[in-house]
């Protein structure tokens, strides 16, 4: 078990490394394949009115005049220990982690994600406990159901969910809900630290809107999953027992049904905390999806570089969880 | 008056229109301590006769008609609170494949315990104190092991030991097994014919045994009915049934045993045909289509169980076999049947 534990978590660290490597080479290598000149891309962490002693300070300072491989070692021992940086007179330490400071607004990349990810974070959670348990629910009672009014109703609402995009339930729900019938005034992200009541109360819109196109998905899953471990032996052996109805659903049928939905749920969670990019685009939260967008459509670097590694982070942290958790889920599947 | 007595009892599926009966009209009784045979082909009904009695058919598209009284109580119009309160504590149930019967990703022990506490109240350390003796009451050694490991961990007969354990850990008065051994292999389906055995002598259990296999039967069952096509068309004691089969089908089964003793390049005697194939009216002997004796009678009216040798012989068959059959020595456990050739009879 042990060894398990330390052979999937070198394999998730490795798997990082592999990440930047690769974002990293999709944003400096790339450009600079395509033509663009050290120059240029020295000239935008400059600004506008670049002069050439400027942009080679800044070459220098960044390390730009260097090989790809030395900038890429620089970037990572960053993150690790920090780094040091010296913008004409004046020198300034960047703490590890380090990805390094804004090319537009100059301000250090880590704090402002350490700043975003609550607001995701919250996002992604509320929503994550609203569409599980509700995706979950329908899921089952769907397929106890099966061909019923019950079941097709689920199930259409289902599909509207699935086809529905993000930024039409979403608008629709602010429109509904803060100008329509205004029970909210606008939906303003506070953090929980200061008022959780309010923190709750805000997220509510946002929160519905999203895990009404995720519980869509893990309805279908459910009721698929149910529908078959219903009719396996083990759910007669246990009917044989006289247990009740309502014990050999749950503790027989959903017990084995469970497995691929907590992989789904591994995947799409972390991919979420990564950023839920329109959602926060939709309800003006500024998460790390927000800020990851700017950051592309402003070729800022060294955030993409920072948000597209933390994305990745959470993606493996909770791959790696599920992983762990699959020995408790299902007992088949065998460390080794 | 039988433990389980069961009258008439039809299954049909389907809806109006399409209906097909699976079971029609099959009566017999069941007494305490007794051991019968539900014998005959995969398709002719037993397995559902079983489920039935444990009303654990599907509600729709099913209709049951008839009688089963347990105990002098009708389990066919029961409640179906009334049954699951019946099922697990005064009838149980053994399948046919141990593995696909237990739930893969609920340790043995749960799934030994839920029934303890479900008809015993049985909770926490008592359950799991009940649950090991029930295992090692079937023969799992190492029992407190065992109920913390999952299906998968145990050997396929270990599996089917656990399964017997659920079905006898509220010392029901019926025991329905449903093909026990069909997925073990020889040795293992000794075993547990032998446990078997050994809690019918020791708990006065009734035991219903569904089963295709003649060797079974020698083995265990005091009384034998043979199914074909939803009905039972030979009724007899074990022995009775071994030395003078006179039904064609039930004849036929029997001379199809393969025999050691047989001289080299004798071919196997099959029934020829399958279950399937009927004919296409419902008056008549289904068995008719692959029977050696049929005659035009066969075809025009349904034949009713008669008794035309010895009591308690029922046959359903308007030519009954008058020869017996020439079949080796069946031999299992301590009980051995020696049916009497045509030479020394």
């Amino acid at each position: 078990m042990t060894a398990y534990l330390i052979r999937r978590l070198f394999a998730a660290l490795m798997l990082l490394f592999v990440v930047s490597a690769v974002t990293f080479a999709i944003f400096f290598l790339v450009p600079r394949l395509g033509g663009q000149s050290i120059d240029e891309l020295a000239v935008q962490y400059v600004g506008k009115d670049a002069n050439p002693e400027s942009v080679a300070a800044v070459k220098k300072n960044l390390g730009l005049d260097q090989p790809l491989i030395v900038q890429y070692a620089d970037f990572i021992k960053a993150i690790f220990v920090g780094a040091e940086y010296k913008f004409g007179p004046d020198a300034s330490t960047c703490d590890a982690p380090c990805f390094g400071y804004s090319f537009k607004t100059h301000v250090e990349v880590w704090p402002e994600i350490t700043q975003r990810i609550p607001i995701t974070l919250s996002l992604a959670v509320g929503a994550a406990v609203l569409w599980v348990v509700s995706g979950v629910t329908i899921g089952v009672i769907s397929a106890l159901n099966r061909g019923t009014f019950v079941d097709r109703l689920a199930m259409t609402v289902a599909l509207l969910g699935v086809s529905l995009p993000i930024f039409f339930t979403g608008l629709l729900g602010l429109a509904l809900f803060t100008s329509q019938w205004p029970i909210w005034e606008s939906v303003d992200y506070i953090p929980i630290t200061e008022d959780p009541g309010e923190w709750f109360w805000n997220l509510i819109i946002p929160w519905c809107s999203l895990a009404f196109l995720y519980s869509a998905l893990y309805a279908r899953l459910t009721r698929a999953g149910m529908l078959e471990t219903m009719g396996e032996d083990y759910i007669r052996t246990a009917r044989a027992k006289g247990l009740r109805e309502s014990k050999v659903v749950t503790k027989h049928g959903l017990r084995a049904a469970l497995t691929p939905i907590v992989t789904i749920f591994g995947m799409d969670f972390g991919l979420l905390v990564g950023g839920a990019i329109i959602t926060e685009q939709v309800f003006s939260l500024q998460g790390m999806g927000a800020y990851a967008v700017q950051a592309v459509k402003d070729s800022d670097l060294p955030i993409v570089m920072g948000v597209t590694l933390v994305a990745a982070f959470f993606i493996v942290f909770c791959n790696l969880i599920v992983d762990l958790l699959y020995a408790a889920i299902d007992p088949r599947v065998r460390y080794s | 008056m039988a433990l389980l007595s069961v009258d008439e009892l039809t299954v049909t599926f389907g809806a109006r229109g399409r209906e097909s009966k699976a079971v029609d009209g099959v009566s017999f009784d069941v007494d305490q301590g007794q051991v019968v045979g539900l014998v005959g082909e995969s398709g002719c009904g037993k397995s559902v006769t079983s489920l039935a009695l444990m009303g654990l058919l599907p509600d729709k598209g099913v209709k049951l008609g008839g009688r089963a009284d347990f105990d002098g109580n009708n389990l066919l119009t029961m409640s179906r609170r009334e049954l699951r309160d019946m099922r697990g504590s005064q009838m149980a149930m053994i399948f046919q494949d141990p593995l696909s019967s237990l739930n893969p990703v609920v340790p043995i022990g749960i799934q030994v315990t839920e029934i303890l506490q479900r008809h015993r109240g049985l909770k926490g350390e008592a359950a799991r104190k009940e649950a090991a003796h029930l295992l090692d009451r079937v023969g799992i050694p190492d029992p407190a092991r065992r109920l913390k490991e999952y299906p998968h961990q145990l050997s396929g007969g270990m599996r089917q030991r656990a399964l017997i354990a659920m079905a006898v850990a509220c010392a029901p008065r019926l025991l329905i097994a449903d093909e026990p051994t069909t997925a073990l292999d020889v040795t293992i389906q000794a075993q547990i014919l032998e446990l078997l055995k050994e809690l019918v002598d020791e708990e006065g259990t009734a035991l219903l045994m569904i089963t295709h296999d003649l060797g079974v039967v020698a083995g265990l069952c005091d009384q034998v009915n043979v199914l074909y096509a939803g009905k039972v068309v030979e009724s007899a004691d074990r022995h009775e049934l071994f030395a003078h089969p006179m039904h064609p089908y039930a004849h036929g089964l029997l001379e199809s045993i393969p025999r050691l003793d047989a001289p080299r390049g004798e071919p196997l005697k099959p029934i020829r045909g399958s279950i399937n194939d009927r004919i296409a009216w419902a008056e008549g002997c289904a068995f008719a289509p692959r029977c050696d004796y049929y005659t035009m009678e066969c075809l025009t009216g349904t034949p009713a169980l008669t008794e035309p040798a010895a009591a308690g012989h029922q046959v359903r068959c308007v030519n009954p076999v008058r020869e017996p059959v020439e079949i080796a020595t069946l031999d299992a456990g301590d009980a051995t049947v020696t049916a009497h050739g045509g030479k020394n009879a």
